[in-house]
């Protein structure tokens, strides 16, 4: 019964993203647009992008996973199906859950399968492929859970979007560090599996833990 | 016993809504609460449901197992009207899909079963909620001027449902302006507003 409300919710997040492919499509045309403009801000000098890419390309990988955080329980706050959540009875774990899931399958899972062609747009050198894919896709399962926290914590608000920022950059910069880090090292040809385990492990304690504060969250922006 | 509370107190902010009610809810028993605008029927619905655990004091004690159905429906407008009642976040809800069907059917929505919820009007949305009514298997109904956009047609709908699940032995807790005919005759909390203590007879 628990189980079900886990796939209830990402089953929905999907479906509503499917019918307005527009909200689908907004992080990954805001991170194309980005990273498409660096070259043209930056000048087309090869070693210049390639020794700037991986921090762009991570800076716009968190930027992008930010700018879509805002609005993710806006409507189930809006229509009332997060107080029907709350009521039931049900693991408000278990839906916090499907919640950041189902943000990664729609920011972080294009973002990491993409990364290699946008890498290659500022030249980055070939041996930091596999780390940059590694650590976006391990990176934005963390952003994701802590961009649902963000979201969850000012959904009451109206015009929430400049406190989420700055209530979830300080907690994002850890990881745009080890994410731009390792992919450093992959490309000066140093070991990168002591920093990629800190970033798995980080990603696994986030995304068991931060549902526990989602839930309460949640709990908390309902009492108007 | 489904619901019970002793001195409760419901406050908005600083101001106190009602003061020291004391009431007891039982298997097949229906209640009204009435009370004019601002005098806290939804705050204490709101408090009996779960939603608002800080914004009471005293004891309050209540099944887990309750519907609530507030004045925001639970409806998605980009979800099919059967989509609405499959993919719903009430955890207390039938998997089966012959209920949902059957359910949708006894609300009029059949016709609409595929249908975008944001092609239908205001009060057909409500019957969408109404439906949740027939699928669930919660034991207490909290339901908050469940007579909003709805026809006479519906009310009746409505009065059937509740006469139904009392037959079958649960409880309906429901504010409204306008009193439903019901087999059970509703028994009234009459709330006066301004943190005076509301009758129950």
């Amino acid at each position: 019964m628990s189980t079900s409300l886990f796939n209830k919710v990402v089953h929905r997040q999907l479906l509503l993203a499917f019918r307005r492919p527009a909200a689908l499509l907004n992080p990954l045309t805001f991170y194309a647009v980005v990273i498409a403009l660096m070259p043209l801000g930056l000048g087309p000098e090869r070693q210049v992008l390639a020794d700037f890419a991986p921090g762009l390309l991570w800076i716009t990988a968190l930027l992008a996973s930010l700018l879509s955080a805002e609005t993710l329980l806006r409507s189930d706050y809006d229509d009332g199906s997060l107080e029907q959540l709350i009521t039931s009875g049900g693991s408000v774990y278990l839906a916090a859950l499907g919640y950041v899931i189902s943000h990664w399958l729609m920011t972080g899972l294009p973002l990491m399968l993409l990364a290699p062609l946008f890498s290659q747009l500022l030249s980055m050198p070939i041996e930091g492929v596999l780390a940059l894919v590694a650590g976006i896709g391990v990176g934005t399962l963390l952003l994701s859970a802590l961009g649902t926290l963000g979201a969850a914590l000012t959904v009451a608000l109206r015009r929430g979007g400049m406190l989420i920022s700055l209530l979830l950059l300080p907690l994002e910069v850890p990881v745009l560090i080890l994410g731009a880090g390792l992919v450093e090292r992959a490309i000066s040809g140093l070991a990168i599996q002591g920093l990629l385990s800190i970033l798995v492990g980080l990603a696994v304690l986030a995304v068991t833990l931060v549902p526990i504060a989602i839930a309460a969250s949640i709990r908390i922006s309902l009492e108007v | 016993m489904l619901f019970q509370c002793r001195d409760l107190n419901v406050f908005r902010g600083e101001r106190y809504l009602l003061t020291s009610l004391a009431w007891e809810v039982s298997e097949g028993e229906v209640w009204q609460i009435k009370g004019e605008n601002g005098s806290g029927k939804t705050s204490l619905l709101r408090c009996m449901s779960g939603l608002a655990p800080q914004s009471f004091e005293g004891d309050l004690t209540r099944t887990d197992s309750l519907l609530y159905l507030g004045h925001k429906a639970g409806v998605k407008a980009d979800l099919t009207v059967l989509e609405n009642v499959r993919l719903q976040l009430g955890g207390s809800l039938s998997e089966d899909p012959t209920d949902w069907l059957e359910a949708l059917d006894y609300v009029g929505l059949s016709p609409f079963v595929n249908e975008l919820a944001y092609r239908l009007s205001a009060g057909q949305c409500r019957r969408i909620a109404l439906a949740r009514l027939l699928c669930t298997k919660a034991k207490l109904w909290l339901l908050d001027e469940p007579l909003t956009a709805i026809d006479t047609a519906g009310v009746q709908l409505i009065e059937r449902q509740i006469d139904h699940h009392i037959a079958r032995g649960g409880a309906v807790i429901y504010t409204s302006h306008q009193a439903l005919e019901l087999t059970t005759p509703a028994r009234v909390v009459s709330l006066r507003g301004e943190g005076g203590r509301p009758d129950v007879d």
